[in-house]
């Protein structure tokens, strides 16, 4: 009856690009210290302008793109979001607004809703105001996001509510969970970091320990059937981090498989974090999304299998796990071919041991990781 | 359920979910938040019959005239045999 599977085959010509990441602004309030945001994004100066943007999504729909991620930084600090979302919705995507809530009130609410705006996806730190203080970089966002998810929730949206998970957070998952069920969520992602970005420099600091997991993974598991029992339908998606797994995650469904991102500038990207590797992307102002999908050289790149080295090029599950993923693989073996050190078949698996007793050994407070702002950034610039 | 039942049952998308023809799939699919089902041809018939208004045995009716080859009982039975997957799968609701 269904398919859920993508349209990219192997070694075939990919499918269309069903999924676009419209990374509207790096600029944030907020000041996470796990944000997958490139360290350098500081130098970018150069948004998209309104046109430019309504000129990639009519390009992307025609290509067959159909679910579109508004996401940043705060995509609500784009004065023309509304604008955005109205074309966006009239090319036929459905559209999902990713956001902090932070830049929200009831008059936006009302005004993207006019607009055709699908759903929007807000961010919690933590159910406790101090850990949220400390891990956002504001005392006062804690609150509104509560208040904006109520507003959310009463406008009619389907409310799907993501928390990424760490150390300093994930002991208080049941109370999380529980914040989640006060405020009417549809879903939740329970979301482990992803060790990028921001992330990725305070690792030591935010990665949970084995047991940590093991406890939330059973929490978990008893809100769900909690949640059943009261036939309360509140969906939790749990992402286990891998880290912690003995194979890697299928990244992205495969390089250039079946997602497009658009970074700030019109960085054309097959994933958001792909910009930190030692190649150059296409922009978007300058060659057609068709062009850049189908014939670039960047997005070509990790296609299908022949670029895989050992232990993949042999291996049985390469077209189930792709090799992992490219950014994970070039950040810790510095060779972005690697098989992602994750899988225990990695000859580099070391790595990922080492970097899970280094962080046993980090006894950080979450208010002593570096937050991501323009500032820290600066000093990634190359520029 | 029996099928007596499901009848007179009013079902309708899940609120904020969108049945869409994509072109460049040549099919219907299903959105939803940040994900897509990719439906096939008696799928994407049945769903589009949804209006919130008409009952099971209703769309039954309409279905059959659209598809007349179809040999007699097989649309209600696809159609209630689909609906209760997509109501577990959490794709429609009804009151």
């Amino acid at each position: 009856m269904t398919d859920h599977t993508d349209t990219a085959t192997a070694n075939g010509s990919p499918g269309a690009p069903l999924w676009l990441l419209a990374e509207l602004t790096y600029r944030c309030p907020l000041q996470c210290s796990y944000c997958s945001n490139p360290l350098d994004f500081a130098a970018v100066k150069q948004e998209l302008t309104t046109d430019e943007w309504i000129d990639v999504l009519t390009q992307a729909r025609a290509m067959g793109a159909v679910q579109l991620g508004f996401s940043g930084g705060e995509p609500l600090v784009r004065k023309d979001l509304e604008t955005l979302v109205a074309e966006a919705r009239r090319l036929g995507f459905y559209t999902n607004l990713i956001t902090s809530a932070l830049g929200l009130d009831e008059a936006r609410i009302h005004a993207l809703r006019d607009a055709g705006l699908d759903h929007i996806q807000i961010s919690l730190q933590a159910s406790d105001p101090d850990v949220a203080a400390a891990v956002a970089g504001s005392a006062k966002a804690h609150a509104k996001k509560l208040a904006m998810a109520r507003a959310v929730k009463e406008a009619g949206y389907p409310m799907v509510l993501n928390v990424v998970l760490h150390r300093h957070n994930i002991d208080q998952l049941d109370t999380i969970i529980a914040l989640c069920d006060d405020l009417g969520a549809d879903a939740v992602e329970l979301a482990n970091c992803q060790l990028y970005g921001w992330a990725h420099l305070n690792r030591a600091g935010l990665l949970p320990s084995q047991a940590q997991l093991e406890a939330a993974e059973a929490t978990t598991n008893r809100w769900r059937q909690r949640l059943a029992e009261r036939d309360r339908d509140m969906r939790l998606l749990f992402v286990v981090p891998d880290y912690y797994a003995d194979r890697p995650k299928a990244c992205m469904g495969g390089w250039g498989s079946i997602f497009m991102t658009v970074a700030p500038d019109g960085a054309v990207l097959p994933c958001h974090s792909a910009r930190m590797l030692p190649m150059d992307f296409p922009n978007a102002r300058e060659h057609p999304l068709q062009e850049i999908w189908y014939d670039s050289a960047a997005f070509n790149r990790y296609r299908g299998d022949d670029w895989m080295q050992e232990p993949c090029r042999s291996c049985d599950e390469r077209h189930k796990d792709v090799g992992g993923c490219r950014c994970q693989a070039y950040m810790l073996t510095g060779d972005p071919a690697a098989t992602d050190p994750v899988c225990d078949l990695s000859p580099d698996h070391h790595l990922i041991e080492a970097a899970r007793r280094e962080a046993a050994d980090d006894s950080r407070s979450a208010q002593a990781l570096t937050l991501r702002n323009a500032r820290e950034s600066q000093v990634f610039c190359r520029t | 359920m029996n099928q007596t039942g499901i009848d007179t049952l009013v079902y309708r998308l899940r609120p904020g979910w969108r049945l869409q023809w994509e072109e460049a799939q040549q099919r219907h699919v299903l959105l939803y938040p940040e994900g897509m089902v990719k439906l096939n041809d008696s799928a994407g018939a049945i769903l589009g019959q949804l209006d919130g208004q008409r009952d099971v045995a209703t769309l039954i009716e309409r279905l059959q005239a659209q598809f007349p080859e179809a040999p007699d009982g097989a649309i209600a039975e696809d159609v209630h045999a689909f609906l209760v997957d997509a109501q577990q799968q959490g794709w429609i609701q009804h009151d």
